[in-house]
């Protein structure tokens, strides 16, 4: 029985070639949390930088990637919500659509830096925001409508097409049947797909580098106009442009930045596992 | 008939105009998306056209990229792209294809419930803080061991934008093994096939066409990554011609950008540049992903009421 022992052998090399691939993801995020730890305390999180940002705290950073976050989600869940709605539910196959699609998967598919540079030509220069939270968020919210839309028109998909035919049936309007009847059943893996693109803008460097980003700001903003620091720059900052910044304050910033982002991760895990298990079709 | 008794009856209570007004919204909010690729690709096209005029084309196509200098040859960072990209796909691409395989079809159903969360966090770790972990951790060790006197180069990269890469590969070539269908597989088993001979001579060869989607996408990502590779390759303008390139710095478009738009002067010939070099990485994305997408739209849609 040769070829069944060729199985098991291929088996196990399968198994090792899967352990390469997972193994270094718990290096990465076990070597961050391990120099990371020390570094983080009280102070390090809700103070201001000082002494070149190589003491004190990264709260304006950690404030910064909060409103820009918000800022993003405040601007791309209703469009975003709209096109998924529109795909799923109205759009016919025309080329029309087609072209959405196509649309779609290009936005997806633009490197991080090219919306950054449409975000200083369009938001920052053209329409005059200058750098700023306001038009950094922009940025970030056209870069998260593809993952808003995307995820979400699977969530609709897997509605049974039986609850429109039901909702019909009763006399209700189509928008009635989206509004009361199949919204309701597809909005946690909606959910699951905002958090996803929203921890995507919250991680991201290179769309704030020219929009929003400042070097070195020991205030909190306190409009949408101002910049602001904001944790992934802050990180490529002080790990490539200061020199003699100390490791533990660097590995910190990382951890932090690691924190906010894989926790959104699980919010986005559980939301969807919960409903999934829950759901009655 | 249905639904237009539907709207009757919704504009007899009084709620039609509120409707119509929604599903308008609606429809301009679906369009939306190809309004903004069109006005991104305008905007590219408004800052960066103008460094055609501005430099001859034998410059811009020179194999020297020093502004300060007026050279403003693109070769070399696009051939930095290329190899960085090229050298990360050649390692992502049998370990992605390989842990598609024993996800889907090997692995027991507990240890696919560790595996896949686990490359979701690959996917949501931002690119910023791998090459972080690039720089601190990856390029002294290739450092140490290959002898170069710097670990900041092109295979660092590579290595980092493979795993970056991953994730997507791992996804897409899951669906596609997944949607092979299940009497390809009972018709080799039925033949005495075992498991191993079914799954690599009928099961992948049948998701050929989503596999090289997963490679293109793949790529597409590998190509516009930017931060991991500005920290971790080096960014040493030249030719990556010789044969130790691979272990020497190199420096790609992307990072090119990034690093160099803070510096420049609005308006200014190196700022149009710049905006060229985005025009370049947007045409590239968009025929990669459009090469990508032919496949996608052969799939068969379901659901929906129309």
């Amino acid at each position: 029985m040769n070829r069944h022992r060729t199985q098991r052998i291929g088996y196990a090399f399968l198994a090792l070639v899967t352990l390469a691939v997972v193994a270094p993801i718990l290096v990465v995020v076990g070597i961050i949390i391990a120099r990371g730890f020390g570094a983080i305390s009280w102070e390090f999180i809700s103070a201001m930088p000082y002494d070149g940002m190589k003491e004190g705290g990264i709260f304006p950073a950690i404030v910064g990637t909060l409103l820009l976050t918000l800022g993003t989600a405040l601007a791309a869940i209703p469009v975003g919500i709209g096109g998924t709605i529109y795909l799923a539910e109205y759009a016919r196959d025309t080329w029309l659509t087609r072209c959405i699609r196509l649309a779609i998967v290009n936005l997806a598919g633009i490197p991080s830096i090219v919306y950054g540079l449409f975000g200083l030509g369009m938001f920052v220069l053209f329409m005059r925001m200058g750098t700023s939270i306001l038009a950094g968020s922009l940025t970030l919210a056209i870069m998260t409508l593809p993952v808003i839309i995307s995820t979400g028109e699977e969530a609709l998909r897997a509605v049974p097409t039986e609850f429109r035919t039901v909702s019909a049936s009763l006399g209700g309007t189509r928008w009635q049947g989206i509004r009361h009847v199949i919204l309701p059943q597809a909005l946690p893996g909606m959910i699951t797909g905002i958090i996803l693109g929203l921890l995507r803008a919250a991680g991201e460097t290179a769309p704030i580098l020219f929009t929003v980003a400042a070097f070195f700001l020991p205030r909190l903003p306190s409009s949408p106009f101002d910049q602001t620091m904001a944790l992934p720059y802050h990180l490529y900052v002080i790990s490539t442009q200061v020199p003699g910044m100390p490791q533990s304050i660097q590995y910190g910033t990382a951890l932090v930045l690691l924190a906010l982002v894989l926790s959104m991760n699980l919010v986005a895990t559980v939301i969807r596992s919960y409903f999934r298990r829950r759901r009655q079709w | 008939m249905m639904l237009q008794t539907g709207t009757d009856n919704a504009k007899t209570s009084g709620h039609g105009w509120a409707e119509s007004v929604v599903e308008a919204t609606i429809r301009v909010l679906g369009f939306s998306t190809i309004g903004l690729v069109l006005l991104i690709f305008l905007f590219l096209l408004r800052e960066g056209v103008p460094v055609f005029y501005e430099v001859p084309l034998g410059n811009l196509f020179g194999t020297r990229w020093y502004p300060t200098f007026n050279l403003f040859g693109t070769l070399p960072l696009i051939l930095g792209s290329g190899l960085v990209t090229v050298t990360s796909i050649v390692m992502a691409l049998p370990l992605g294809v390989a842990t598609a395989v024993f996800v889907r079809e090997v692995a027991p159903h507990w240890a696919r419930e560790i595996l896949k969360p686990m490359i979701e966090v690959l996917a949501g770790i931002p690119s910023v803080v791998l090459g972080f972990f690039g720089m601190n951790v990856v390029a002294p060790l290739i450092r140490e061991s290959f002898g170069a006197p710097t670990g900041l180069t092109v295979f660092a990269g590579a290595i980092i934008l493979a795993y970056m890469a991953l994730p997507t590969i791992i996804s897409v070539a899951e669906d596609a093994l997944d949607a092979v269908p299940k009497s390809y597989r009972d018709a080799a088993l039925a033949m005495g096939a075992t498991q191993w001979q079914t799954i690599w001579r009928v099961v992948v060869p049948a998701a050929r066409s989503g596999i090289s989607m997963a490679v293109m996408l793949g790529m597409g990502r590998a190509i516009g990554e930017t931060m991991a590779v500005m920290m971790v390759t080096g960014n040493a303008s030249r030719m990556p011609l010789s044969l130790d390139s691979l272990f020497r710095p190199a420096r790609t478009m992307t990072a090119t950008i990034a690093a160099e738009m803070g510096e420049v002067a609005q308006g200014s010939t190196h700022y149009h540049a710049l905006f060229g070099i985005g025009i370049i990485l947007f045409l590239l994305t968009f025929l990669i992903n459009l090469a990508a997408a032919t496949t996608i739209f052969k799939k068969q849609r379901r659901g929906g009421l129309r």
